[in-house]
């Protein structure tokens, strides 16, 4: 079980609180009948899977209903950093954001 | 200014009703745990015990979405309730039978008596201004109140959260899981805690709370 900080209430909660809700940092196509289907196609449905840092978009569901993000190890499970939405990373695999193409 | 923010300053009069019926209109207002005649129990069941319940029936449910920078709104709530919003998460503020609990950053649940729900709500109406939603949800969910000596050990079997003094302290609020379902749980004094729970879950939480309790006793008062 994680045991997650939630910036907006301010506390750790229980992961049961909590949905994950997938890769974050996704850019929504600003001109999305620009699109070719093969883009349309990679924003609506390609994800990274990496094994190590992954920044993800996580709801605290039974609390407060905001959404935040949070950078993860998928190896070792380890919950790198808590950060809100609208804010970058400070903890990246080398220079590139993990969850940006 | 953007097209934006010009439709924003348009805000449409928003629809309030009077959701109480009218005195002699002959309709029977019912908590969502009308069926289960707490009255009842209260005379008849036990009078002693380690948990005692009551349902806080019937109160005004208010949610209010406001931005927690905007001091004109700040202003504008503590003008109709007279108490200000609890800026501070995870905390209440109570003023005679009014209470304020907050939710989530911008979001707050605002209980008022039953009959002064109506009033409240249109002072709202006139006194807020700028970009902010106010929901009646009175019917939606009832309060249950939670005292005795064995309180926190029932408590203990329904919910993750710390009930620890230092952690969780006289005036704060949290939601969380409630027995599989949610509930916003705020401490009120040293054993005592007050539950805001679904109508639709009320029976459920009625169920599991006589069977979590029996082992302390539970007695219900009115």
């Amino acid at each position: 079980m994680f045991y997650i900080y939630c910036p907006h209430c301010g506390e750790h909660r229980e992961e049961e609180e909590f949905h994950a809700k997938g890769q974050a940092h996704i850019v929504r196509p600003i001109d999305p009948a620009a699109c070719d289907d093969k883009a349309w196609g990679e924003y609506l449905f390609f994800r990274k899977n990496p094994r190590g840092l992954h920044h993800e978009l996580w709801i605290h569901a039974a609390g407060c209903r905001k959404f935040f993000n949070m950078t993860r190890d998928t190896v070792t499970y380890e919950i790198k950093e808590i950060y809100k939405i609208g804010e970058q990373p400070s903890v990246v695999a080398g220079n590139k954001l993990a969850g940006n193409k | 200014m953007s097209d934006l923010e010009s439709n924003v300053e348009v805000v449409a009069k928003a629809a309030v009703m009077n959701q109480l019926p009218a005195d002699g209109s002959g309709v029977r207002a019912e908590s969502p745990l009308f069926h289960a005649e707490l009255e009842v129990l209260a005379k008849q069941g036990p009078q002693q015990g380690g948990v005692h319940l009551r349902e806080n029936k019937l109160q005004g449910h208010l949610t209010l979405r406001c931005n927690q920078n905007n001091p004109d709104q700040l202003a504008a709530v503590e003008t109709v309730l007279g108490l200000a919003l609890p800026i501070q998460p995870l905390t209440a503020v109570v003023k005679g039978d009014i209470s304020i609990r907050w939710m989530s950053p911008d979001e707050w649940l605002i209980v008022v008596p039953g009959e002064q729900t109506f009033d409240i709500e249109s002072c709202f109406r006139d006194v807020m201004t700028g970009h902010y939603s106010l929901v009646n949800g009175s019917g939606g969910q009832t309060i249950i109140e939670l005292w005795g000596p064995d309180v926190v050990s029932l408590l203990k079997k329904c919910t993750p959260i710390d009930f620890h003094p230092t952690q969780f302290p006289v005036g704060k609020v949290v939601s969380s899981i409630f027995a599989k379902s949610g509930a916003v749980i705020s401490r009120t004094g040293e054993d005592r805690f007050e539950l805001v729970i679904r109508r639709s879950f009320a029976d459920y939480l009625w169920l599991w709370l006589q069977d979590a309790s029996r082992e302390y006793g539970l007695v219900i008062e009115v």
